[in-house]
């Protein structure tokens, strides 16, 4: 369909070749009960140092599949991946558990949402990523590698690390645990930090505080970030380039500000409308996008979206491709029939607000 | 410690809470069990719902919101205070004393997958406390029911589904249809839309708006979204570590704030504005 869109920005202290992280045609299936179940359907992105890379979505668009695959965590007997992903040009998908094994935490590292079940609760917090340190280089003493847990504790802002090193994962507060599963994460410094809802489970004062120590290590360290996240609150915080994802497939991607300042697949309107959002004085009712995500099961034939968009015409019924529709920006691409003009003039359902509504 | 006694046009609140107090005991001894210490989960709060209004409550968790609700409707048993529906004193009441007021005051949950019972049909989920309450039976329980099911948003048809066959966005639609099912006139909604995705948050926020007005309800709206929060209710109320620290008009809240708290809370709210919140970073780190 759509070749590799060169869709990064100038890198920021780039390698000098190629992308950190390019994944190419990627889709990922698997064979249910009810039939193949097709999770990832044809995804293409970049990552370049120091780049904080939004997928958004809601369940089952495909969003988790897509970042788990990268590290090779979907492999399953009843899984079929097909399509590349390169990390500075070495074929992920090809390589065997084993030397998988040697990316995952070194070169890639990945933190979940759930903080408290994504630890051991019967090793103390140290233990845990002092294994991890020393379970990709033995000869590290343990006396050292428990030095560097506890500097890795302080520097993700845990305080009294020195003695906090030496906890158990119940004695931590639930901010505190996903602060450490990002030392964790940082233990052997990655290159690419995938971050999967990493504050869905945690309160705003919380969120706030793990937004902005991602957001540092991202510019200190030039640590390269996939955030997946159903919030565009917290997308508009940090991201730099969204990708948004419907049905498996991805609906729209470009930049931060293309995103949220022109929108040009409905979809993308109808989550940017159907926000409760404090800056602004709050409408009569909530714009909201009818019906519900589809099944993977049964996509509707042509655009996934033409049931729920009201702006539906006859060539929806064709699967429209991820293209750049704007002359000036070659890198915003969306999967929409609809023209740029008439776009414009559909998404403003009041004057300065952009929602899904049927037209007038 | 904070009143809001607006009586509005209706005449007087519906429900008024008084220095409500729910703590629970922290134990320890070897043979015997001795209360060591508290935890104040309820402190002290006093609030009060008038008559077709929605009030929010806001807080974190471990703020003590839920446990409010549950204490108000006397699923708890509240430590001391005083919960007064419709002027009557119901704090400490039996069991089968408050039955009837089971009628009048209902409760829709957070979790749309853990709080049906997965071994029952939709029609009895909904039914059930007809039967109970001897409301109806028999055919008109079931007209009842499928009425009830067509007026939030579902099918009648639904009426012999299983929950697992549903959608998180449909199990919520049967919890409110459930909750809805005796007529109350007060309705404590813990969390409805936070398990949701967020296309079909709004969908359920728009269907408890038009029921509230159809059928002249009075919401207590529970959630840790403040944005959510805000467009529901009529009024906000503040909870941090189990007492109310400021209550207000909806948009007077969130727009001028009075306490540190409820600023602390505000400021962390991600705005979904690439413009406004990289604004608001500069501002928090220069000042």
């Amino acid at each position: 369909m759509s070749v590799t869109p060169e869709t990064a920005p100038a890198p920021r202290g780039g390698t000098g070749g190629g992308p950190l992280l390019a994944v190419e045609n990627l889709r990922v299936g698997f064979a249910t009960e009810d039939g193949r179940l097709q999770a990832v359907d044809g995804v293409n992105f970049t990552l370049e140092p120091g780049e904080v890379l939004a997928i958004v979505g809601e369940s089952g668009s495909g969003k988790s599949v897509t970042a788990q695959t990268i590290i090779g965590l979907t492999r399953s007997p009843n899984a079929h991946i097909e399509g590349s992903v390169r990390l500075n040009g070495d074929e992920l998908t090809s390589q065997s558990e084993k030397e998988l094994q040697k990316v995952r935490g070194s070169q890639i590292a990945m933190i979940f949402q759930d903080p408290m079940t994504s630890m051991n609760p019967v090793y103390t917090v140290g233990k845990q990523i002092v294994e991890a340190i020393r379970a990709h280089d033995g000869g590290v003493k343990k006396r050292d590698a428990h030095a560097r847990a506890a500097e890795l504790l302080g520097a993700v802002g845990i305080p009294d690390p020195e003695r906090r090193v030496d906890d158990y994962p119940h004695e931590f507060s639930g901010g505190m645990r996903q602060r450490a599963m990002i030392a964790m994460g940082l233990a052997l410094e990655p290159s690419v930090l995938i971050a999967d809802e990493p504050t869905t489970a945690l309160d705003v004062t919380i969120q706030a505080q793990i937004l902005h120590l991602i957001q540092d290590l991202n510019r200190s360290r030039g640590l390269a970030t996939i955030l997946i996240t159903h919030d565009l609150g917290v997308v508009a915080e940090v991201a730099d380039r969204v990708l948004v994802m419907y049905g498996g497939k991805v609906v729209e991607q470009g930049t931060l500000d293309d995103i949220f300042y022109d929108p040009q697949h409905p979809y993308t309107w109808g989550l940017l409308g159907s926000l409760t959002r404090l800056d602004q004085p709050r409408p009569h009712r909530l714009p909201q996008i009818s019906g519900a995500p589809p099944s993977l099961l049964s996509l509707p034939t042509g655009c996934s979206f033409r049931p729920r968009c009201p702006h539906e015409f006859s060539k929806c019924a064709q699967v429209p491709g991820l293209d750049a529709h704007l002359p000036e920006d070659p890198n915003h691409r969306d999967r929409c029939w609809l023209g740029p003009e008439q776009k414009r003039k559909l998404r403003e359902v009041e004057p300065n607000r952009i929602g899904l509504e049927e037209p007038a | 410690m904070s009143d809001i006694g607006t009586t509005g046009s209706t005449g007087g609140p519906l429900l008024e809470v008084t220095d409500l107090v729910k703590h629970f005991p922290i134990k320890s001894g070897l043979l015997v069990d001795r209360t060591v210490d508290n935890v104040r989960a309820v402190d002290g709060v006093s609030f009060t719902v008038n008559n077709g209004e929605t009030l929010g409550l806001v807080g974190e968790s471990g703020s003590g919101k839920s446990t409010t609700c549950r204490v108000v409707l006397q699923l708890l048993k509240p430590t001391s205070g005083s919960v007064k529906f419709e002027g009557q004193e119901i704090a400490g009441k039996s069991r089968r004393e408050l039955r009837p007021l089971r009628r009048e005051m209902q409760m829709i949950f957070q979790d749309p997958y853990a709080s049906l019972n997965p071994r029952k049909r939709i029609g009895q989920i909904v039914g059930d406390q007809l039967k109970i309450q001897k409301v109806a039976s028999g055919k008109e329980l079931r007209t009842r029911v499928e009425g009830l099911l067509e007026r939030v948003g579902l099918s009648p048809e639904h009426y012999n589904r299983f929950p697992h066959e549903f959608s998180g966005g449909q199990r919520q639609r049967i919890g409110i249809a459930r909750a809805l099912a005796l007529g109350p006139k007060l309705v404590f909604c813990d969390e409805p839309v936070s398990a949701l995705d967020v296309s079909i948050q709004a969908q359920i926020v728009n269907l408890l708006d038009d029921l509230q007005d159809e059928m002249g309800l009075t919401y207590v709206f529970v959630a840790h979204d403040i944005g959510v929060v805000r467009h529901i209710s009529d009024r906000i109320a503040v909870m941090n570590q189990g007492k109310i620290v400021e209550t207000g008009d909806a948009d007077q809240v969130c727009e001028h704030p009075r306490d540190a708290y409820t600023k602390k809370l505000l400021a962390a709210v991600p705005i979904p504005d690439p413009r406004e919140s990289r604004a608001r970073r500069e501002r928090t780190t220069a000042g």
